[in-house]
């Protein structure tokens, strides 16, 4: 550990931006808390360069986490490397020959990241072999991030990095992306694809919107009705093999899947495939039968959300669930001869805003029962609805969000931001800057209330997006809400970002990602589709 | 259904049917039994012709470099759509990818990098033999006096040194009309790129800055027609009576509807394009603003609309490369496309939207990346990450 910091110390600390003939922007993104480049540079040989444990690491070969991860980040680094001839002769001396990855704490290889994971690690390259070390196995996936992202090939073709010392960790332990598979059917492979992106840009959850009113693609084991009739065609699901793929591809990267089943609103799908479930809206003139939110007025609701909610608690082992609650049509509710029956009979609903608290608070006690905890989409707090304790609200609506924070932080519960960075609102020009200058902390309150914050979401809802459009689309736009999310909060330049953000967007679309640009310009190496 | 849709087209009521793609194999095959489809169609029969002889698609190659399968695969896409003329703007400000043979300088010099992001001279040929395959024109243009930076650094002295004082800022303007030498580069030039594209007509540019009139003449030697951009006409430059004007801006000088009566008073073919440019992009399905749009509803007698050859979909390349260009073009050209070749009266929206949903699920199947217009689904989303 000492001499770690001796040879932090020993590095000429050098200004990231570098002066005329000094360092080239390696362009880090996110950029790490601290970095320190030095001048003296390094080149790495794509045939002997290895990625290995450090001895003195808690973990071992036997971590196939980490081993998938040396070997996918030694693709990154040398990529189409393969392809070409043999690489040029490197003098030995100036040669880094090894980085080893060092877990200080006692880290399962096999666990599933949660929202108190230790993702920070510590970053030495210097000599023939770099050091990188983190308490947990989920810095070392950061700090290889970081770490592919030093080297760049020289004019010569020379893998080249420069010597280095840098620390990282995370300003907010929630950082998400929101995918919308009901609208649009997002195959498996755009899943994980989104997935590699989402690790290239240090996003640790995936928020999966997996069912709405439109389709019900999950195949439910225990409801199979529910998809049979609710998705859109019987190849447009995700069986439960593709959900355990998509977990476990999840986890190796670092990344949390956070399951929503939203209700009781935008609910359409599931009453095709369970019965009784919808309330019947009356309306005056019927030409066909209108259904609305589900029905909080029956057990067998409270019967039916039990027994869905226990399989999803079994096959989506992270720690929460959203549980939706936006935009309940309140006055289908009300017009329904069956739910006036029934808030008369219980004298405590004022008005149908109770029924809609009654609704969440039954919602909230199940998954209470299955040890899950619960986040929810701002309205049930907005409309007065007494919350668990710990139950996390998700502001979205985008007026005066800064206000709702406030409000949501000061009655206690902890708080995640989406509200700016609804990323389906395309618009021409370089919106990424307007994502970039938000401040998940710029509303009134103590330090108490801000320490509520665990992070926030750029969301791709799909109404007009599938796997045509996904790539580009989040690319590198959510970069900006990634780094926002886990770099300081000084780091607030959009002129310097622009210079590191081109930088990793190029390098993106080295890797595969088709991430569009951010203005005109060029990368060594253009997208093209494998054909 | 739809065959209300038919009287206006003038057909017989009893042979007309819905317009859906022939081979849509979907409704044939049980869902729950995989098959191998077959392929049906309806004994038919349609007359066809467009109602405009010039329908184009622009795309810009120096802002951001299009490898030459992208360009490829947009003439496909563009013959799914009866499109008929590719507007290459193949330099401008940013980078030269064309590469010159009688000024090699201006592509060493002036691309983004000269051996990965250019347009060899076989590159050129093989873009003009695929188009014409697909019985699509190639309209190159060669943007001037404006939109020139990127032809400095290969050709010294071509574009105008602006001062400082008395002393050279070390920026550059437009293309220098006052001296010799370029009006020399231009002859050659333009010699060149005559020969490179066998089309009539040559896109001179002239946008955004005042024209240098000499140019045309240079061009009507090589016998070639042009087309320029509305502020040759708008600055009053005078130009050949065969010049075809394009109409670019939506509301300067005038609106375009009024510009294309005032470039159709004075006898000159038009272009229409201010309405349909598809890099700007908005949330929902703003293809149904192009659609909308009526290229004829301006005053005019029925000459002057006859002088209305059609129009273009632009695709500005400031923030498209090929990683995007395919969902941003399509099927939003689309909309564009029909507008184009279909009579004025096939206008309606929802009948639109119900064949462009379907339209677009066949281009999936053809393996065109085009984005969705609605919630829903196609049969075989795509899958080609």
């Amino acid at each position: 550990m000492r001499l770690h910091l001796l040879l932090c110390a020993l590095l000429a600390p050098a200004p990231l931006a570098p002066a005329a003939s000094a360092l080239r922007n390696p362009g880090l993104w996110p950029l790490p808390l601290s970095v320190h480049l030095s001048p003296h540079l390094l080149h790495l040989s794509p045939e002997t360069f290895r990625i290995s444990h450090h001895p003195a690491s808690t973990l071992g070969p036997f971590c196939t986490l980490l081993q998938k991860a040396f070997l996918r980040y030694h693709g990154y680094i040398f990529g189409a490397h393969k392809t070409r001839h043999r690489s040029p002769r490197l003098n030995k001396h100036g040669q880094l020959q090894q980085l080893t990855a060092l877990v200080v704490q006692d880290s399962e290889c096999d666990a599933f990241p949660s929202i108190s994971s230790d993702e920070s690690y510590a970053l030495n390259v210097s000599g023939s072999v770099a050091v990188l070390k983190a308490n947990e196995v989920w810095g070392v996936l950061r700090g290889l991030e970081t770490f592919s992202q030093l080297i760049y090939e020289d004019s010569d073709r020379k893998f080249t990095i420069n010597e280095a010392c840098i620390t990282d960790s995370p300003r907010f332990p929630h950082r998400g992306i929101l995918i919308d598979t009901a609208r649009h059917y997002l195959p498996v492979k755009t899943i994980l694809k989104t997935l590699d992106a989402m690790a290239m840009n240090k996003f640790n959850v995936l928020h999966w919107h997996i069912v709405d009113d439109q389709a019900f693609p999950y195949q439910s084991a225990t409801f199979p009705q529910l998809s049979k009739k609710g998705s859109y065609t019987l190849t447009h699901v995700y069986r439960p093999k593709d959900v355990r793929e998509v977990i476990e591809f999840a986890r190796r990267r670092g990344i949390r899947v956070l399951p929503e089943f939203d209700t009781p609103g935008h609910t359409q799908s599931w009453g095709k495939g369970q019965k009784n479930l919808l309330t019947v809206c009356d309306a005056k003139e019927k030409f066909s039968t209108v259904y609305g939110p589900i029905n909080p007025a029956l057990n067998s609701t409270y019967t039916f959300l039990s027994r869905l909610f226990a399989e999803i608690s079994r096959v989506f082992p992270d720690e929460f669930i959203h549980l939706g609650g936006d935009e309940v049509d309140l006055l289908c509710w009300k017009s329904n001869a069956e739910i006036q029956k029934f808030m008369k009979q219980n004298k405590r609903f004022k008005d149908v805003r109770e029924l809609e608290s009654f609704y969440i608070q039954k919602v909230l006690n199940i998954i209470s029962t299955l040890k899950k905890r619960p986040i929810i989409w701002q309205e049930a707090f907005d409309d007065h609805a007494k919350l668990h304790p710990d139950t996390v609200v998700q502001v979205w609506i985008n007026r005066d969000y800064h206000l709702e924070q406030a409000r949501v932080t000061a009655a206690g519960y902890p708080v995640l931001l989406s509200a700016p960075w609804y990323l389906d609102y395309i618009n021409s020009g370089e919106d990424w800057r307007a994502y970039y200058a938000v401040e998940p902390l710029n509303f009134p309150g103590s330090e108490r209330q801000k320490q509520l914050v665990l992070g926030g979401e750029a969301c791709l809802w799909g109404e007009f997006v599938d796997a045509t459009n996904l790539m580009p689309r989040l690319w590198p736009r959510a970069s900006a809400v990634g780094e926002r999310l886990w770099s300081n909060k000084e780091v607030s330049s959009t002129k310097e970002a622009y210079n590191r953000l081109t930088v990793h967007r190029c390098r993106m679309v080295r890797r595969g990602i088709a991430a569009q640009p951010l203005f005109t310009g060029y990368c060594d190496h253009e997208y093209n589709i494998e054909k | 259904m739809h065959r209300e849709r038919c009287v206006g087209l003038g057909l017989p009521t009893a042979s007309c049917w819905p317009l859906w793609p022939w081979g849509s194999e979907g409704a044939l095959c049980p869902d729950t039994v995989p098959c191998n489809p077959q392929y049906f169609i309806n004994k038919t029969e349609i007359q066809d012709f467009p109602r405009f002889p010039h329908r184009g698609l622009l795309l810009d190659t120096s802002r951001h470099f299009l490898p030459v399968s992208t360009i490829l695969d947009t003439l496909d896409t563009m013959a799914y759509n009866k499109l008929n003329v590719l507007h290459w703007h193949v330099v401008d400000d940013p980078s030269f990818p064309y590469e010159s043979l009688t000024f090699p300088q201006l592509t060493r010099k002036g691309a983004y990098n000269p051996i990965t992001h250019v347009y060899t001279t076989q590159d050129v040929k093989d873009v003009i033999e695929y188009a014409r395959l697909r019985g699509i024109r190639v309209l190159a243009e060669f943007d001037t006096p404006g939109h020139t930076q990127s032809w400095g650094p290969g050709v010294p002295g071509l574009l105008t040194s602006c001062y400082s004082g008395s002393q050279p800022s070390g920026t550059f303007g437009p293309v220098n009309p006052i001296l010799n030498s370029t009006y020399e580069f231009m002859d050659t030039f333009f010699l060149e790129v005559s020969a490179a594209f066998p089309d009539f007509y040559l896109h001179l540019g002239g946008d955004e800055v005042d024209f240098t009139c000499w140019l045309l003449d240079i061009v009507s030697t090589y016998d070639k027609g042009y087309v320029v951009w509305q502020e040759v006409f708008d600055n009053k430059v005078k130009i050949q009576p065969d010049t075809i004007v394009q109409v670019w801006r939506e509301e300067v000088p005038v609106p375009y509807l009024k510009e294309l009566e005032l470039i159709t008073a004075a006898g000159l073919r038009a272009l229409l394009s201010a309405p349909w440019y598809l890099n700007r992009i908005s949330y929902g399905p703003d293809w149904q603003a192009a659609y909308k749009v009526e290229p004829l509803a301006f005053e005019g007698t029925a000459e002057q609309k006859a002088l209305v050859i059609g129009g273009e979909a632009c695709m500005w390349g400031e923030y498209v490369d090929s990683t995007n260009l395919v969902p941003r073009l399509w099927p939003r050209a689309s909309a564009v496309a029909e507008r184009l070749w279909s009579a004025s009266q096939v206008a309606d929206l929802d009948f639109a939207s119900s064949r462009l949903a379907r339209f677009r699920c066949e281009l999936l199947r053809r393996g065109v990346q085009a984005e969705p217009i609605g919630v829903g689904y196609c049969n075989e989303e795509f899958d080609h990450w």
